[in-house]
């Protein structure tokens, strides 16, 4: 093949099949149609196969993107899903909800000259194909006796809970909500990430032996310490997310017509309130309804509002679009639903219409002064510039917290913000308890949480002395709370005590030798 | 098992949970797959039995669709909890525990375990009528004493709770703590009657709920001057402190959407019974509902 330039690929980025504005509002379908095979195999033919791919390292998780793309040119969808796979467990959903623009699309070298390759939409491409043809990655699994307890369903603990299965270790994954999914599931709307692609992504883990159990709420059911103590489990890993939502502390908060965006998304996508009455949990559905804030979160809600009938919908936020922190495809999708935005626009509170109702929302504008400490410029409020927004319904999209439940409940430390304290081992403060995801780094994104759970996966792996020479063993010695290097293998000593036929099985060495020494050394 | 025609009691077999309940706490239960998640009081539990034991009042939609669908033998389709934070059983000598309507059957484990760490229990139970009156007996194990209130005078002293709150209270200058469970109007009534004594007053708040984890804030009051989250900060709060006005206008924000989930539920029912009619009689015509 001749060597390819910028200049001798197709010049432009294959645009991607969408409902179009007007019709997508009637419904809950998704917007954006992706590729097909013709359009996946132009698109490819994008990519400069760049010996060093900077987009690898744009990556969280790193997956090898040219290798991916060089097979999906070569309509060998099958050895490109095998090679998503081996770092990256739901390209079907990283593919519609990563924020590629400020991650591997970011450092395409493409991107330098011409639009960069549509590497997210050619990832869901193919996660979609693997989903319908039923690929899954099956591996041979030696099994092991350890257990492993995993706290929470979302994107953090289903990709711990998969590198765990797939090492051979019986894992259980807990969860507060009736189905499992996490923020996937109650948070992104069916109209950008489909029930039936978090459906077939946990079908996928139930294959590799994971038992999900749902309705379970650990620190109130049983604690963290009573799954290390009483219930059996070897290790645990906390991915129970940053689902707390924050309320602005304005005045006319707790009025009937202000709700947090989680508890709308839940009634919406969880509950299917947007069925009512055929399913039975009711919603709010005002007329006019002003959204504050501009995330993914804030978008979300907009788009679920119109969708619900809202006659407007406004977006109300006290930066510039610049500073907004969603996607630049939600954005433009809200934007040509015919979302109102409000920018460098600050609520100072919610009025009333004396009945307990929302009358309107009172408004400041806002100019930008110098940048803060996160780098960003400080909104100050314009003098007399006060108005009144009118609208029914205030929904709040300005943030979430850590859930206080496993705080309360465990002796865990936890940060000041109330978020698990944790080495640079994803280890907790208890020795065999990890944790990862929003609940250790604060609202993030869907794959920086799966991430975290494929490295305290790899952590957890190396404390139960289970060898692999996959990645992540370059992990420092240091323990930074003081749990020492024999203790953090604990697990397989008190596994030798349980069942003496086994320990002279794994052909790692003596159990009563340290093995983390041997695991830090394999690479 | 029925205590009226419109209050039942659920007992569900669930170990795990019968040994993780604490006083005060209380459950989410759905139906079916299309139903909504309600929550709902843990009136007692046995540990030895694996159950836990839940008083459901059939009002709307789903706690009359329960009263039909939930018996003997059949399997809720999930119940989540125990959730919230458990009742503090201080080491006052004496308490009040005042019970009205279906808050008797959560006030139940309190005064259970205030019985159990040997304080004097005074119940305070409140009914519209005689034929309400339900687990008197229970009541009369773990109470020293119980005054038994009812809107006509039919059973016990003729009153609301608060009579009998007063009551408790002047024959008893030493109560250190009351707890008062029932509907908002009451816990505050109560919560009033105690202020001038300055005795400390605990409330279980029932706010609206959808996760019951502290994902959502549906369930967020004012207490003071703070907003807190019932699910997970509560459900017991200082009576004292409560905004209660607050509380009720939040309550009420579904009225429109609870009434037509029960129509739409109603108008089901309707037809599934004309089809099985239909089977065999010919269909009425021009039938009103």
């Amino acid at each position: 093949m001749a060597k390819r330039t910028i200049r001798s690929i197709p010049q432009d980025r294959t645009p991607v099949r969408e409902q179009p504005a007007a019709e997508r509002i009637g419904s809950f379908d998704e917007v954006n149609l992706g590729y097909d095979a013709d359009e996946a195999a132009r698109e490819a033919q994008r990519c400069l196969f760049c010996a060093d791919a900077p987009c690898m390292s744009g990556c969280p998780v790193s997956v090898d993107i040219p290798e991916f793309i060089r097979k999906v040119s070569d309509k060998d969808v099958q050895g490109a899903y095998e090679t998503i796979a081996r770092t990256n467990l739901l390209p079907a959903v990283c593919g519609r909800v990563c924020p590629q623009e400020s991650q591997c699309e970011s450092v395409c070298t493409v991107g330098g000259a011409l639009e960069p390759v549509a590497i997210g939409r050619l990832e869901r491409y193919v996660g979609d194909l693997a989903i319908s043809e039923g690929w899954s990655q099956r591996p041979y699994v030696v099994p092991t006796p350890y257990r492993v307890g995993i706290v929470g369903s979302g994107p953090a603990g289903m990709a711990c809970a998969a590198d765990l299965a797939k090492a051979g270790c019986q894992v259980t994954v807990f969860e507060a909500l009736h189905l499992a999914g996490g923020v996937l599931r109650y948070g992104i709307p069916d109209f950008r990430l489909p029930n039936e692609v978090i459906d077939a992504e946990i079908a996928a883990l139930e294959r590799l032996g994971v038992e999900f159990r749902t309705n379970t709420v650990v620190g109130r059911l049983f604690t963290v310490e009573q799954m290390v103590d009483e219930m059996g489990f070897d290790a645990v890993f906390i991915g129970t997310g940053a689902g707390y939502p924050t309320m602005l502390g304005i005045p006319g908060d707790s009025l009937g017509g202000v709700l947090s965006a989680n508890e709308l998304l839940t009634r919406a996508n969880l509950m299917k309130a947007r069925d009512f009455p055929m399913h039975d949990t009711p919603i709010p559905l005002g007329t006019r309804v002003a959204v504050v804030g501009a995330g993914n979160t804030a978008m979300d809600a907009m788009r679920v509002c119109l969708r619900l009938g809202a006659e407007s919908v406004q977006c109300v936020y006290r930066r510039s679009r610049a500073e907004a922190p969603a996607r630049a495809e939600e954005l433009h999708h809200a934007e040509q639903e015919g979302v109102e935005f409000h920018w460098l626009t600050n609520p100072v509170a919610v009025l009333d219409d004396g009945e307990g109702n929302v009358r309107g929302l009172r408004c400041q504008r806002m100019e930008l002064g110098e940048p803060d400490e996160s780098g960003r410029r400080r909104p100050v409020p314009v003098p007399g510039s006060e108005f009144a927004l009118p609208c029914d319904q205030v929904v709040f999209a300005i943030g979430t917290n850590a859930n206080p439940i496993i705080g309360q409940t465990s002796k865990l430390v936890l940060n000041r913000r109330g978020y698990l304290q944790v080495d640079d081992a994803f280890a907790t403060s208890m020795v065999g308890v990890f944790a990862g995801g929003d609940i250790v780094t604060g609202a993030a994104t869907v794959i920086e949480a799966m991430g975290a759970g494929r490295k305290a996966a790899a952590s957890i792996k190396r404390h139960l002395g289970i060898r692999d020479t996959s990645l992540w063993y370059d992990d420092p010695e240091g323990a930074r709370f003081g749990i020492a290097a024999h203790e953090r293998n604990f697990v397989r000593l008190r596994l030798a005590e349980r069942e003496p036929a086994y320990s002279a099985g794994p052909a790692s060495g003596a159990p009563t030798v340290p093995s983390t020494s041997t695991a830090v050394t394999a690479r | 098992m029925d205590i009226s025609d419109v209050t039942f009691s659920l007992e569900v077999l669930h170990p795990q949970m019968a040994r993780a309940a604490r006083a005060g706490q209380f459950v989410i239960v759905m139906t079916h797959p299309e139903g909504e998640r309600v929550p709902l009081t843990i009136a007692d539990f046995d540990r030895d039995r694996g159950t836990v034991t839940l008083v459901v009042q059939a009002v709307g939609k789903t706690t009359r669709e329960m009263q039909q669908l939930c018996q003997v033998g059949t399997d809720l389709h999930g119940m989540a909890g125990p959730l919230g934070v458990p009742s503090t059983i201080g080491s006052a000598r004496t308490v009040v525990c005042v019970g009205g309507g279906l808050g008797v059957a959560p006030v139940y484990p309190q005064a259970r375990a205030f019985h159990e760490r040997g304080a004097t229990v005074i119940g305070v139970l409140g009914f519209r009528n005689a034929d309400l009156v339900f687990w008197e007996d229970k009541f009369r194990e773990v109470c020293d004493e119980l005054i038994l209130c009812t809107d006509d005078g039919s059973a016990g002293i003729q009153g609301l709770v608060t009579d009998g709150l007063r009551l408790a209270l002047e024959q008893h200058p030493d109560v250190a703590e009351v707890v008062a469970i029932g509907p908002p109007v009451m816990m505050q009534a109560c919560a009033e009657a105690t202020r001038p004594h300055g005795i400390k007053t605990v409330v279980s708040l029932n706010p609206i709920m959808v996760d019951g984890t502290g994902m959502c804030g549906g369930c967020r009051v004012r207490v003071g001057d703070q907003v807190r989250f019932a699910c997970v900060d509560g459900p017991d709060f200082d009576g004292h402190a409560v905004d209660f006005a607050d509380l009720r206008s939040r309550l009420g924000r579904y009225r429109g959407e609870e009434a037509q989930a029960l129509d739409h539920w109603y108008h089901a029912c309707r037809r599934a019974e004309n089809a099985v009619a239909d089977d065999l009689i010919p269909a009425p015509t021009g039938q009103g509902a």
